[in-house]
C-alpha cells in the first residue's frame, strides 16, 4: 500500500522519478539496444498518440471490458454454486476434494479445451476468464460458509430456518469477508486471462495490441500498452481495496 | 483411520461419477469425438503420448523452464525483500516503483519477451521470474518485518557483522514465511510456463495442448491437461508436507496465519 505522509510521498515519488532517469540513462546511452527497450520520452509519446488519435483507448475499454464481464460473471456463479455446496456438510464432503484438486490446475490450460469447444473467438476468451476467475471466489464463498459460527448454525437451527433463510440471512453474510477476498483474486486472473485470450485469438483488446507492436518492432507502442495493462491491473486493485473497506466496515 | 478413509472416498465418487456419465454420454453421442474424448479414449491417448516421447520431453521442458524462472526471481525477489525490510529508506524510496510495477500482468511481458530473446527457454524464465519475483520480494520485507526485535539486538551486541546478521540470524528467522512464499511462487511458476507455453511458446506442456487440440486429438489434449492438474496438485501437496515437517514445531500459529 502506499502511505499518504509527505516525507513517504516525497521519497517515494523521488524514487520513481530516479528509475525513469536511470530508464532514460540507459536508453540515451544505448546500453540496450532501442529495439527493445525504448526511451521513456518515446513510450510516453507513443502512449499519448495512441490514446489520442490511435487505437489505445477503445483496445484499453475492449480489455476491460471482457474482465470485468468475465468476472462478474464468474462471481455471480462462484457464489450461486459457493453457497449451494458450502451450505451443506454432505455437499462439502462429496465435492470439495475435487474443488481442492483443480484449484491448482493452471487456468489457461484450459484454453485448448476451450478452442476445441468454441473455436478461436470472444466466446471462447470469456469462457476462459469466467472459468479461471471462478475458483477464487468459489473455494472462498464455500470458505465463508464452512466457517459460520456454530452458534449461529444453532441459533438458525432453533428458529427453524429453511436452507434459503440460512443462506441469505446467516451464510452469505458471513462468507461476505472469504467472498471478497475471492473476488479481489478472481479479478487479476480476470485480467491475465483476458491478456492471454487476446493474444491467441486476435480480439480486440491490449493484448492483440502489444503482441502486433511486438512483431512490427514499435517498442514504444508495447511499452505503451504494457503501461496500460499495468494502470488495468493498479486501478481494479485499489478500487476494490476501498470497496473492500466500504463494504466490511460495519464488522470493526 | 476409518473416518480419513470415509472421507478420502466420499471425495474419489464425485468425479468417479462424472468420469462415468462423461462415458456413458460418449456412447450416445460419438458425433463430437474431433474436440471432447471419454475417458476410455483418453486412457488410451495417455499410453499415446508416454510411448511416443512427448510426456516426458513436455514435462521436462516445462518444469525445467519453471525451476530456472524461479529461480531467477527467487535470487532478486529475496534479494530486493531484504534490502527494503532491512533498510527503511530503500522501503520507502521503492515503494510507489513497486506499487506501480507489480500489477504489470506477467503475461503482458510475454509479447516483450518473445521480442527480446525470440522463442525457447529464455523468454520462459524471463516471464516466470518476473511473476516469482514480487511474491518473493513482498513476503521477504513482511518475514523480516516479523522477526523479533530481541533476536536483532543479541546479534548486534554479539557484534555480528551485517552479512553474519543477514545470513545466521534473520533468514533462518524469517524460514517459515519465506518457505510460504516458496511454496506460493513455485505454483505460480507453473501456471505461468503453462500460460507462456499456450500463449507463445513452441515448448512444453502447454505447447503440447496446443498441438494437440490443433491436430484434432482431444485424447491427448484430455491425457494432458489431467497430467498438468496431477503435476500442480502434487507439487502443492507436497511442498505443504514439507513446510509442515520443517517448520510445525518451531511456529505453532505458523499455520494459523500462512
Amino acid at each position: 500500500m502506499i502511505r499518504f505522509r509527505i516525507t513517504d510521498i516525497v521519497l517515494g515519488v523521488g524514487g520513481l522519478i530516479a528509475l525513469l532517469l536511470l530508464w532514460h540513462l540507459v536508453t540515451a546511452l544505448e546500453l540496450i539496444s532501442r529495439v527493445f527497450l525504448p526511451s521513456p520520452a518515446a513510450t510516453i509519446a507513443a502512449l499519448e498518440w495512441g490514446l489520442v488519435n490511435g487505437d489505445l483507448l477503445p483496445q484499453t475499454l475492449a480489455t476491460v471490458n471482457r474482465m470485468v464481464q468475465g468476472w462478474l460473471l464468474a462471481s455471480f456463479v462462484a457464489i450461486a454454486i459457493g453457497s449451494l455446496i458450502g451450505v451443506s456438510a454432505v455437499a462439502r464432503a462429496y465435492i470439495q476434494p475435487t474443488l481442492e484438486f483443480l484449484r491448482p490446475l493452471p487456468a489457461s490450460a484450459i484454453i485448448p479445451v476451450a478452442i476445441s469447444i468454441f473455436g478461436l473467438n470472444a466466446t471462447m476468451v470469456l469462457g476462459v476468464v469466467v472459468f479461471g476467475a471462478v475458483w477464487p471466489t468459489l473455494l472462498g464463498t464455500i470458505h465463508g460458509f464452512a466457517h459460520v459460527e456454530p452458534r449461529l448454525v444453532e441459533v438458525s437451527r432453533l428458529l427453524q430456518m429453511s436452507r434459503w433463510e440460512f443462506i441469505y440471512k446467516i451464510g452469505l453474510p458471513n462468507a461476505v469477508p472469504d467472498i471478497l477476498a475471492g473476488m479481489r483474486l478472481s479479478l487479476t486472473v480476470a485480467l491475465i486471462l483476458a491478456v492471454v485470450g487476446e493474444l491467441l485469438t486476435a480480439q480486440e483488446g491490449l493484448g492483440t495490441a502489444v503482441l502486433h507492436a511486438a512483431r512490427s518492432y514499435r517498442a514504444a507502442d508495447l511499452y505503451a500498452g504494457i503501461l496500460l495493462l499495468g494502470m488495468i491491473g493498479l486501478v481494479s486493485n485499489y478500487g476494490l481495496a476501498i470497496a473492500d473497506k466500504r463494504i466490511l466496515a460495519w464488522k470493526s | 483411520m476409518t473416518d480419513a478413509l470415509a472421507k478420502s472416498w466420499r471425495g474419489w465418487l464425485f468425479p468417479l461419477a462424472v468420469l462415468a456419465a462423461s462415458e456413458i454420454w460418449f456412447l450416445f453421442n460419438p458425433i463430437l469425438s474431433d474436440t471432447l474424448a471419454p475417458p476410455s479414449r483418453i486412457v488410451l491417448g495417455a499410453v499415446d503420448i508416454v510411448t511416443d516421447g512427448t510426456f516426458l520431453r513436455t514435462t521436462y521442458q516445462t518444469l525445467f523452464a519453471a525451476a530456472a524462472g524461479l529461480l531467477i526471481g527467487m535470487i532478486a525477489g529475496t534479494a530486493g525483500g531484504v534490502l527494503i525490510g532491512l533498510m527503511r529508506t530503500a522501503d520507502r524510496l521503492s515503494s510507489w516503483s513497486v506499487e506501480m510495477l507489480r500489477p504489470i500482468p506477467s503475461v503482458a511481458l510475454i509479447p516483450l519477451s518473445l521480442l527480446t530473446f525470440g522463442y525457447g527457454y529464455r523468454m520462459e524464465y524471463a516471464v516466470v521470474a518476473w511473476a516469482t519475483f514480487w511474491p518473493f520480494l513482498i513476503l521477504t520485507q513482511h518475514a523480516l518485518k516479523q522477526i523479533d526485535v530481541r533476536l536483532i539486538e543479541v546479534s548486534k551486541l554479539m557484534g555480528f557483522g551485517i552479512f553474519s546478521r543477514i545470513f545466521k540470524i534473520m533468514l533462518p528467522a524469517a524460514a517459515p514465511r519465506l518457505f510460504t512464499a516458496l511454496r506460493l511462487a513455485v505454483g505460480l511458476s507453473l501456471v505461468v510456463s503453462v500460460t507462456v507455453e499456450i500463449a507463445a511458446n513452441p515448448q512444453g506442456l502447454g505447447y503440447g495442448l496446443m498441438v494437440a487440440q490443433e491436430s484434432l486429438r482431444p485424447d491427448r489434449m484430455f491425457a494432458l491437461l489431467i497430467w498438468v492438474g496431477i503435476l500442480g496438485w502434487a507439487i502443492n501437496y507436497f511442498l505443504v508436507r514439507i513446510e509442515g515437517r520443517l517448520f510445525a514445531h518451531r511456529t505453532p500459529g505458523l499455520m494459523a496465519d500462512a
